[in-house]
C-alpha cells in the first residue's frame, strides 16, 4: 500500500461556486464585449481587404495574419506588456515622458487588455470568415439596390450585410465559444477577476486544484453550451427565409 | 426623353457598343432585339449609370447620365429596371422588398410605403403573397415582384433586360402579360427581349442590335416584315 495524500473535499469548491458565477460574469462580458468589436472591426477588415487602395488592404492583410498565425495569448501579452513599452521608448526619443507628466495612456489594465487582445484575435479570425460570406453574396444585390436609388453605403448595410451575417452565422457562433473560452489567457496578465483568475486564486488559497478546476471548467462547458443554443435560436428566429 | 448619342464602351479589348444612337420618347415603348452578346443588356446598364461608357453620352430628360456632377441615386428613381435574373432580395417578404426603397430611398413613412407597395403588388397579382419569402414564390411570381418593385418607385421610364429569358416557357406567359398591361397604362419602356411576338405586338418601334450597332430601328410593320438590311432579315430568318 501507498499513501494517496488527496481526498476530494467538495463542499469547498461548491461554497465558492458564488465567487466564480462572479468571475463567469466577467468572462462573459470580457467575451461579448470583444465579439462586438470584433464584429465591427472585422468587417471593415474585410472590406479593406478587397479594397482598391493599396495600404488599406496590406493593413487587413497583416492584421489578419498576426491576429490568425500567432498564438492568441501573445497577442494579449503583447497589449499588455509589449505595445506600452514600445510606445514609451518611441516617445522617450522625442524626450516626452509621460508618466513625469501624469499620464499613463499606454497603460491597460489586465482587463481591458485582456478585452483588447481577444477583440483583436476575434477581428483577425473574422474578417476572414466574412470575407467569405461576402463572396457568397451575388454582385447583382449590389447592382439591383442600387439600381433602385440606394447610395453604396446603404446598398451594403441593408442588402448585402444581411446576407453576408447569414452566410456566417454558425462560424461566428464557433468565434464566440472560442472568445470565451479565450479569456482564460487573461490569468497571464494578471487577471484575477474572471472564472479563471477567480478559480486560480481559490486554488492557491485550498490547494483544492481539482475540484475548483473541475468546476470551472463546467462551468465553462455550460457557458459555451448556452451560447450555441441560444444562436441556433437566434438563428431560427431571425433567418426565416 | 432617353437620349443616346454616339455611345461606345469596351470590356478591356472587348468593344461591346460601337457607337449607339437612339431616341425615346416619353409614353413609347421601344423593343430592343438581337442575338446574345450583341451589347443590348450592356446599354440599358448605361441608361441608368451602373455602368461607365468610354464615349458619346446620355441624357434622360436632358440630365446627362455620366456628367462628374450628376446625382446617380437620384436619377436612378426616375429609371425602374427589372433584370433578367430577378434578383429579389431573400431575407426581405414580398412586402418589405417592394417598401425598402421606398422608405430608405424616398423616406416615406411605413404606413404610405405599405400602401403603395400593395397597390404596386395587387396590380401584378401578387396581393395574396405579401408575407412570404421570395425563396416560396416561382420564378415568374418573383420576376413580377422586381417588376412592382421598381415599379412602387414611380418611374418615368422602365427599362426591361431579358425579363423572361431565365424563366421556365409556362411562366413567361404571366410576365409578358404584366408587361403589356404597363405598355397599355402609357409606360414609357426600353424592352431587351427575345420574345418576337411580344416586340411586335406591344413595341411603338423595334430595334435590331448586331455586333454592338444598331442596324435597324422601325416600327414593328416595318422592321418584321420588310427589313431594310440584310443582317435584319438574317436574323428574323434565324428566330422565327
Amino acid at each position: 500500500m501507498f499513501d494517496i495524500n488527496y481526498t476530494f473535499h467538495w463542499n469547498q469548491a461548491f461554497r465558492a461556486l458564488p465567487d466564480m458565477l462572479a468571475g463567469a460574469w466577467i468572462t462573459l462580458q470580457i467575451a461579448v464585449l470583444s465579439m462586438v468589436i470584433g464584429i465591427i472591426v472585422g468587417v471593415v477588415l474585410a472590406l479593406a481587404k478587397q479594397s482598391r487602395f493599396v495600404a488599406a488592404r496590406g493593413f487587413a492583410t497583416t492584421w489578419i495574419e498576426i491576429a490568425r498565425n500567432t498564438p492568441a495569448l501573445f497577442q494579449v501579452y503583447m497589449i499588455y506588456f509589449g505595445i506600452p513599452a514600445v510606445l514609451q521608448l518611441v516617445a522617450s526619443w522625442f524626450d516626452i515622458d509621460f508618466r513625469a507628466m501624469g499620464i499613463n495612456i499606454f497603460y491597460l489594465d489586465s482587463y481591458w487588455a485582456v478585452l483588447v487582445g481577444i477583440a483583436f484575435n476575434n477581428a483577425g479570425y473574422l474578417a476572414e470568415t466574412f470575407r467569405g460570406g461576402l463572396r457568397a453574396v451575388p454582385d447583382t444585390q449590389t447592382r439591383a439596390a442600387r439600381s433602385l436609388g440606394f447610395g453604396p453605403f446603404d446598398a451594403f448595410r441593408l442588402i448585402v450585410l444581411p446576407q453576408m451575417f447569414r452566410a456566417v452565422f454558425h462560424p461566428m457562433t464557433n468565434q464566440m465559444v472560442w472568445a470565451i473560452l479565450m479569456t482564460s489567457v487573461g490569468i497571464f496578465v494578471g487577471l484575477n477577476i474572471d472564472l479563471t483568475g477567480v478559480t486560480q486564486e481559490l486554488n492557491a488559497r485550498t490547494f483544492r486544484t481539482f475540484e475548483f478546476f473541475a468546476l470551472a471548467a463546467a462551468i465553462y462547458y455550460v457557458i459555451a453550451k448556452i451560447v450555441t443554443s441560444g444562436a441556433r435560436l437566434i438563428a431560427w428566429r431571425l433567418f426565416r427565409y | 426623353m432617353i437620349e443616346i448619342e454616339n455611345v461606345k464602351k469596351s470590356f478591356g479589348q472587348l468593344e461591346v457598343l460601337k457607337g449607339v444612337s437612339m431616341t425615346v420618347d416619353r409614353g413609347e415603348v421601344v423593343s430592343v432585339i438581337g442575338g446574345s452578346g450583341s451589347g443590348k443588356s450592356t446599354m440599358l446598364m448605361c441608361i441608368n449609370g451602373l455602368e461607365p461608357i468610354d464615349e458619346g453620352r446620355i441624357l434622360v430628360d436632358g440630365t446627362e447620365v455620366h456628367a462628374k456632377d450628376t446625382d446617380l441615386n437620384k436619377l436612378r428613381r426616375n429609371i425602374g429596371i427589372v433584370f433578367q435574373q430577378w434578383n429579389a432580395f431573400p431575407h426581405l417578404t414580398v412586402l418589405e422588398n417592394t417598401t425598402l426603397a421606398l422608405r430608405k430611398v424616398l423616406g416615406k413613412s411605413k404606413k404610405d410605403a405599405d400602401e403603395i407597395a400593395i397597390k404596386q403588388l395587387e396590380h401584378v397579382g401578387l396581393g395574396d403573397k405579401l408575407k412570404m419569402y421570395p425563396s416560396k414564390l416561382s420564378g415568374g411570381q418573383q420576376q413580377r415582384m422586381a417588376i412592382a418593385r421598381a415599379l412602387a418607385m414611380e418611374p418615368k421610364y422602365m427599362l426591361f433586360d431579358e425579363v423572361t429569358s431565365a424563366l421556365d416557357p409556362q411562366l413567361v406567359g404571366e410576365v409578358l402579360d404584366t408587361m403589356r398591361l404597363l405598355a397599355n397604362e402609357g409606360m414609357t419602356m426600353i424592352v431587351v427581349t427575345h420574345e418576337m411576338a411580344f416586340a411586335r405586338e406591344v413595341s411603338n418601334r423595334v430595334a435590331f442590335f448586331k455586333d454592338g450597332l444598331i442596324h435597324e430601328i422601325g416600327t414593328p410593320a416595318q422592321l418584321f416584315e420588310s427589313p431594310e438590311r440584310p443582317e435584319t432579315a438574317d436574323f428574323l430568318k434565324s428566330v422565327l
